[in-house]
């Protein structure tokens, strides 16, 4: 927990007292702010899981999910948190071309992911299950939807990254956007397989 | 066409109330005088430059702590009203629809945007002056949760006159909360006014932890911070691990509400106790998140007015890391009489009686910090003290809350309500109330007039006793909350002097205001930084502390450092060897982050009307601020020359660093 007062012992080398590495502070804000995230997710797991029974008579997900759709799906992310690591490598060995190369791919791979989402939805809505459905299709969408709709949001931010870039080369500060972008992206990796374990696999099954 | 605007002006204005059109024309009075002053006095640079786009720490602290007065003034009247209308038996001062909205705000406002902002702003100005730091660890996006929290604060004051109040509750509880049994606006403005804050809080959170575990000065280890500081970690812990809960469930709500989602609807399979759980496991939290800080008041008080070290430092720190971590397992004490069944309802009275045990802890060492200590009295001191019975008896009838079969008899009844504004009042606000007395001099150079403030505490709390000890007693007799009228003859008596407490503690808030007033024209100008001889470093500066905090920070080797530099200057020995005056390193003001809470303001009200065309824009308003603050960021630094700190320090300080 962080409540560790081990916590506070050892990362203060103050050799310019009160010059702190921005980097530094804001990596640890930004592991902070996905805690908060996490626990969002989890609530909306929680509800799902509630409700997951709920589906009011009317269709179930095992009925409509197609799986093949969601094996690409899965692939396409997490080769792109792959390929947002190999990002990071080559940013560490400053070879700034094949760093935007490699995130221009994993953009494109997530774009990729999006779009196979979007269509998944339309099917959906095409065989009657919409947010208004039950209460098992409001929880699915949501859920499903929120993580959609952080991948949306990282694509735009990494978009503003490479611009930054280029425009500015690599530094301190580019670097470490690219580090906290990549953080993000895994931890969408990371709520990905949960959602295809509970929400796919587990009404599959 | 005149027709459509006149129609569309009566739904669009809440109408037909006199207390409304009072509201209204001294609303569009204020407004007007506010501008006037503005203009008249050429005071629109001043106010943009020197607050709106602030991010210096101080500042951002006295705007939360102006807007929460304001608040505090709002809800105080909303209870006053309440009060009024429960005063004798089927009065007709309040129509129900009116008093179902007044106690929805006077929650609502109360909790999220007094409480909240007070703490937020006693937060600001302290953490990082008793860390020895220059600011937060982020003072961009600490102006900008002040800013979505006075965004989120105005979007839901106007439902006041725009619109229609929300009336389900200061927690809304579906059904009654949903589309299909509250079709109007006020729930959308409770949505959204809240979620915006709560965004801001959120942030907040994050900001202080990261200020705390990596801005100390050199030396402070976590086990030699202040207890304030404590506080704030322990809050900030649960605010982190809280909020999320409340973003969900809210727009969960907005889902239901919006777009005909089944989550908490009867029909569709939705479950709307699934709510009552989510907006518990943040709400339970929530009680702790405001209550701690608090506890970390009194403990700097009761050390500095006791002129003793604070007793069982180590245990106090445990105590708050466990309620922190126990508040996250309380939640369903709220709703004992859900029908959980025995084995859950045993976990959560168990759990509930846990957590009395730590608390029990912090009030022993207070006691025992002032056990055979040189007490003085001034007005911090008193509420301080003023707070151990309030929150011993509060905490006790808690403990009588949490027995789960006694529960279903106190369940919604008087008596909960005088529990919780028992440890709300009496843990809370007096806790804030003494911090506010305390660092008043730190905030503005002079302390506030005692003999006014003597005069508010007592009135303060003998009008809370007054108020709320009836209302045990109507609450065992049966009085269930949320009711307009009442006509038992058994409860006239009881409920009238409830109504003379109330009047009492409105008659303490004038005071306060008096106080305020007098001692900014009349006051005597604190040229030592440390008019209380306080223990720990904010007083080590100039008070007000110049911007950018400590021209040279101090290096640490004990708890209470301050107190212990004092001790060694008194016996002679070497003070501090404080290194030379090097250039600071500051943030650049910003309008980004009022510009971005101005978006969510137009988002959220474009939401509350289902104006997809002004919403709409407003999204895209907060990403393009997004956008802005990505790429300038890099060049929003400064730094302070040396000569610069030189001469500011030699103006404060009299020529002696």
């Amino acid at each position: 927990m962080a409540q560790s007062p081990a916590h506070g012992t050892d990362h203060h080398d103050h050799h310019a007292a009160g010059h702190h590495d921005p980097q530094d502070l804001k990596l640890l804000g930004f592991w902070m702010f996905l805690v908060t995230d996490v626990i969002m997710f989890g609530t909306l797991f929680a509800t799902f899981m509630v409700l997951r029974g709920n589906t009011d008579g009317s269709i179930t997900g095992a009925e409509v999910l197609e799986m093949n759709g969601i094996i690409i799906s899965t692939f396409l992310l997490l080769t792109s948190s792959f390929t947002s690591g190999v990002a990071v490598l080559a940013m560490n060995q400053n070879k700034v071309k094949q760093m935007i190369i490699w995130l221009v791919i994993t953009g494109l791979l997530g774009a990729a992911f999006l779009g196979l989402e979007v269509t998944e939805f339309i099917h959906l809505v095409h065989e009657g299950a919409t947010l208004q459905t039950s209460a098992y299709w409001s929880a699915f969408f949501t859920l499903v939807g929120t993580h959609g709709v952080h991948v949306a949001v990282g694509l735009f931010w990494m978009i503003a990254i490479i611009i930054q870039i280029v425009r500015r080369g690599l530094n301190s500060d580019t670097r470490g956007k690219v580090t906290v972008f990549s953080l993000y992206w895994h931890f969408l990796d990371a709520v990905w397989i949960f959602l295809l374990s509970i929400v796919y696999l587990m009404e599959v099954m | 066409m005149l027709d459509n605007i006149k129609e569309f002006a009566s739904e669009f204005f809440v109408t037909g109330d006199p207390l409304i059109y009072g509201a209204d024309a001294s609303i569009v009075l204020a407004t007007i005088g506010i501008v006037f002053v503005l203009t008249y006095f050429k005071k629109w640079g001043w106010l943009w430059r020197n607050w709106i786009t602030t991010v210096d720490h101080k500042k951002i602290g006295i705007m939360y702590i102006l807007a929460a007065m304001l608040m505090l003034f709002r809800g105080g009247v909303d209870a006053v009203m309440m009060r009024t209308q429960l005063a004798f038996p089927d009065l007709n001062f309040l129509e129900p629809e009116h008093y179902n909205q007044i106690f929805t705000t006077h929650g609502v406002v109360m909790i999220f945007f007094m409480a909240m902002p007070l703490m937020f702003g006693l937060f600001n100005i302290i953490v990082p002056l008793q860390i020895g730091a220059r600011d937060v660890a982020f003072p961009f996006l600490n102006s900008l949760s002040f800013w979505l929290f006075f965004a989120g604060a105005m979007l839901f004051n106007l439902s006041f006159v725009i619109g229609g109040s929300p009336d389900a509750g200061w927690l809304a509880y579906p059904p009654l909360s949903g589309a299909e049994f509250n079709p109007g606006v006020g729930q959308n403005f409770y949505i959204w006014g809240i979620q915006i804050s709560g965004i801001g809080s959120l942030a907040s959170g994050i900001n202080f932890l990261v200020t705390i575990l990596k801005m100390r000065a050199p030396g402070m280890t976590m086990m030699k911070l202040p207890m304030f500081t404590w506080s704030v970690f322990a809050a900030s812990t649960t605010i982190i691990f809280a909020f999320p809960i409340l973003t969900i469930t809210l727009l969960l709500l907005f889902l239901d509400r919006f777009f005909g989602a089944h989550f908490f609807t009867l029909d569709g399979g939705g479950n709307p106790m699934m709510y009552i759980n989510l907006i518990w496991m943040w709400g339970h939290p929530e009680v702790y998140i405001v209550v701690l800080p608090a506890f970390g008041v009194f403990s700097e008080t009761v050390a500095t007015f006791a002129r003793k070290r604070l007793f069982g430092y180590a245990s106090m720190v445990f105590a708050m890391v466990i309620i922190s971590i126990i508040s996250f397992f309380t939640w369903a004490h709220h709703f004992f009489t859900m029908g959980s069944g025995a084995n859950v309802n045993s976990f959560f009275a168990i759990s509930t009686m846990i957590i009395a045990i730590p608390t029990g802890v912090k009030i022993f060492n207070w006691l025992f910090t002032m056990y055979k200590g040189r007490i003085t009295f001034p007005t911090p001191m008193m509420w301080t003290i003023a707070f151990i019975p309030a929150f011993v008896v509060g905490g006790m009838t808690g403990v009588m809350l949490s027995v789960a079969p006694a529960d279903f008899q106190f369940h919604n009844s008087y008596f909960l309500i005088a529990h919780f504004h028992q440890v709300l009042i009496g843990g809370t606000v007096f806790g804030y109330f003494a911090g506010l007395y305390y660092w008043w001099p730190k905030m503005f150079g002079f302390k506030l007039n005692e003999y006014l403030g003597k005069w508010a505490f007592w009135f303060w709390n003998i009008g809370f006793y007054v108020c709320f000890m009836p209302q045990y007693l109507v609450g065992l007799d049966g009085m269930t909350r949320r009711i307009s009228v009442f006509s038992n003859p058994d409860w006239i008596g009881l409920n009238i002097v409830s109504t003379i407490g109330a009047y009492l503690m409105g008659i303490a808030f004038l005071f306060q205001v008096a106080q305020i007033g007098y001692s900014i024209f009349r006051h005597e100008k604190d040229t030592t930084g440390d008019i209380w001889d306080g223990r720990t470093l904010e007083w080590s500066t100039p008070s007000p502390a110049p911007e950018y905090n400590f021209a040279v920070i101090p290096q640490v080797h004990s708890r209470d450092e301050w107190w212990e530099e004092k001790e060694r200057r008194r016996r002679g020995e070497k003070p501090w060897q404080l290194g030379p005056i090097e250039p600071i390193h500051m943030p650049k003001n910003s309008a980004i982050p009022a510009i971005m809470s101005a978006c969510w303001f137009v988002l959220g009200f474009g939401l509350v009307f289902h104006w997809l065309w002004m919403a709409i824009p407003g999204l895209i308003g907060v990403f393009i601020c997004m956008f802005a603050r990505s790429f300038s960021a890099h060049k929003a630094e400064y730094y302070i020359p040396v000569e610069e700190i030189e001469r500011t320090e030699a103006k404060l300080r009299g020529g002696s660093v």
